[in-house]
């Protein structure tokens, strides 16, 4: 069995509020002097899942990037993780490309390494929040999809899949190959070892440009960005004080009763 | 001529009614519609549609493409989109407009790309620009700490939308509208996937969505046995329970419970925010909330830049006297 894991490289998801400023003529985040970029941390799910699959029934795991500047060390975490292969996608071109063009070129990348069972991604990248890729990866290759994956097993010439429903969960089977999206419920990515780290400088990278996809210059983006801002708060908060927290709780029932009776 | 049909809902019902999602698509839609001077129109897959095509005119359709079919009684992906594809390129609105739930945020990607057009997922503010006559669609991004206005250049410009951020119009039994029977048509041999089953997990107490008010626990309770205390404080309002992501990835609260960028949306007349530092992501889930209240150790926390009023403190000994204070005085007047 083989299975595709596609793992964005995006700034921390989780850095400190005040690190966060945006470039106004650019429109995108500034990636903070010393934060480091990261895997998106549902992509780490899929690899995640990818892992088990391989543990519980042998799978060979492929992991695949796309971007620019793409960072060694923290697109090699999948291979230190587990994984068995890594294809790395990087050109000035394929920068800051919209859902539908990465779908496009994932696609021709995934096409091209022909054999696989099993196409994983996040259930959205933590920069933009869209949840679409996996989906329009699904559409190009004339696939099923199953979105919000929080457990996955192969059975025979087919994917069962528990996807996360609001109020429990759903079991959906899709033919193989497919794609299936991954959310956290999954469950976190296995801790990295040192002989994990040491193994993985055996194990092959490939990177491919545009060339090697034989893909013409992306289409231009079907949505044009007009403006990106920072939500402006004017909320002040008013802190309850007292001589003890015994004190200030008592302050604040009288608060909540004079604006929120029961 | 009759004015022409620019929007578009894909409507969802909930029982035998319109989802609450899919009257609030409808309200934002007719906003849409009235300053381009066009009509709306919803389509409701279902296997009986009962009386939820008269309740869509009510709430602001004009035309209600109304598809029945036995295979249309759970949602299946594939099965919706053969169907959705058909009925919104014959429609050909210029909008169209989800609901960012389970359903939309899993359909509309895949409805997008048959239809080769753009999607801006998760909207929060839809608006016609004066000048261009089209859609600016405004979403948050990186997790909630910046918004982003797009405008799509293909047709139709196509959005999912939040919940609560269209207004619902009071329903009008006397506006005029159109109920337009659709037959379904599905080619099984291209179906690649199938629902099972549904597992429905209990969870006990009033649904957050609809709590007016709602006591929501971080990281920093420590443990499952410290929510008892949020469940109490609850009761005085009739209330229920949240987490954040963590406290659910820890197993100390259900899953169904997180509220945030990844979990329930929730705007509730009083948000209580105990021992969570107030990270974009969660905010994207609560930020919405009449008044917040927040109690935590550490003065810098996030936290308290959202809140109304802030206690800083170990919740250990601030929630307990509270807890005392209300009860009290529940007690009181019966007395
Ligand atoms: C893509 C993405 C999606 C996400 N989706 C969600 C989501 O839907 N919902 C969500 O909640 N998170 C989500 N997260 C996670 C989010 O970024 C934060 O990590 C999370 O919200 C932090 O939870 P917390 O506030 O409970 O924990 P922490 O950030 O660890 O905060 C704990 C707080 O408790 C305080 N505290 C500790 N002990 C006490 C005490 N005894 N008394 C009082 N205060 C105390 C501390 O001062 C601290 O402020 C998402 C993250 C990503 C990247
Ligand atoms: N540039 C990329 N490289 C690798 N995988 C990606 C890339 N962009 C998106 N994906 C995958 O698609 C998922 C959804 O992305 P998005 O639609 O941007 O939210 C992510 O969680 C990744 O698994």
């Amino acid at each position: 069995m083989q299975v595709i894991v596609c793992l964005k490289q995006i700034l921390d998801p989780e850095m400190p509020s005040g690190s966060f400023h945006l470039d106004p003529n650019r429109k995108r985040a500034v990636p903070p002097p010393g934060t480091p970029p990261v895997l998106s941390p549902f992509d780490e799910n899929a690899l995640e899942a990818a892992l088990r699959l391989k543990d519980g029934q042998g799978a060979k795991v492929i992991a695949v990037s796309l971007g620019d500047k793409l960072a060694r060390a923290v697109v090699k975490k999948p291979l230190s993780a587990g994984a068995d292969e890594l294809v790395l996608l990087e050109d000035p071109e394929w920068e800051d490309l919209d859902h539908f063009a990465s779908a496009r070129v994932l696609a021709a990348a995934i096409r091209k390494i022909g054999e696989f069972d099993l196409i994983l991604t996040g259930r959205q990248a933590a920069d933009w929040d869209a949840g679409l890729v996996g989906s329009a990866l699904a559409e190009e290759l004339g696939l099923g999809c199953v979105t919000l994956a929080r457990k996955i097993e192969v059975v025979k010439d087919k994917v069962r899949v528990e996807r996360v429903a609001p109020d429990g969960y759903e079991v959906v089977e899709a033919l193989r190959p497919c794609v299936v999206t991954v959310d956290s419920e999954l469950g976190e990515l296995r801790q990295i070892t040192m002989p994990g780290i040491f193994a993985a400088k055996k194990k092959p990278i490939q990177e491919w440009k545009p060339a090697d996809l034989k893909l013409a210059s992306p289409a231009p983006a079907r949505c044009e960005l007009v403006d990106l801002y920072l939500p402006k708060r004017e909320t002040v908060c008013e802190i309850i004080g007292g001589e003890s927290p015994e004190e200030a709780a008592l302050k604040l029932a009288d608060k909540l009763l004079e604006k929120c009776p029961a | 001529m009759a004015k022409k049909i620019k929007v578009l809902a894909i409507g969802e019902l909930a029982g035998n009614q319109l989802s609450p999602g899919t009257r609030e698509l409808l309200g934002g839609g007719r906003d849409l519609a009235d300053s381009l001077g066009a009509r709306v129109g919803i389509v409701l897959l279902s296997e009986s549609a009962g009386k939820t095509g008269a309740e869509a005119i009510a709430y602001g359709a004009d035309e209600v493409y109304q598809a029945e079919a036995a295979f249309l009684k759970n949602y299946q992906p594939e099965v919706y989109l053969q169907v959705l594809e058909k009925i919104v390129k014959k429609v050909g609105p210029e909008i169209l407009l989800l609901a960012q739930t389970a359903t939309g945020r899993d359909l509309a990607p895949r409805l997008a790309c048959r239809l080769k057009t753009a999607l801006a997922p998760d909207c929060v503010a839809l608006a016609i620009d004066p000048d261009s006559g089209l859609l600016r669609m405004t979403r948050p991004v990186y997790g909630g700490r910046a918004l982003a206005v797009l405008v799509c250049k293909t047709r139709p410009q196509m959005a999912t939308v939040r919940f609560r951020a269209l207004k619902s119009r009071e329903p009008d039994p006397s506006r005029p509208g159109e109920i337009k029977p659709v037959t379904p048509e599905l080619d099984q041999s291209k179906i690649k996937s199938k629902f099972i089953e549904k597992v429905v997990e209990e969870v006990k107490g009033v649904p957050l969505e609809n709590a007016r008010v709602v006591a929501c626990g971080g990281r920093g309770m420590g443990g499952a046995e410290a929510y008892a205390l949020l469940e109490e404080l609850a009761q005085f309002w009739g209330g229920a329970v949240g987490a954040t992501r963590p406290a659910c990835d820890s197993g100390w609260v259900s899953s169904a419970r997180q509220i945030g960028l990844t979990g329930k949306i929730v705007s509730p007349n009083l948000y209580l925010a105990v021992a969570l530092s107030g990270s974009s992501q969660h905010m994207a889930g609560c930020g919405n909330s009449k008044m917040i209240v927040a109690i935590n150790k550490d003065p810098e926390a996030n936290i308290f830049s959202f809140a109304n009023y802030g206690v800083v403190g170990d919740y250990r000994r601030i929630l307990p006297p509270l807890i005392e204070r209300l009860k009290q005085v529940r007690k009181g007047p019966k007395d």
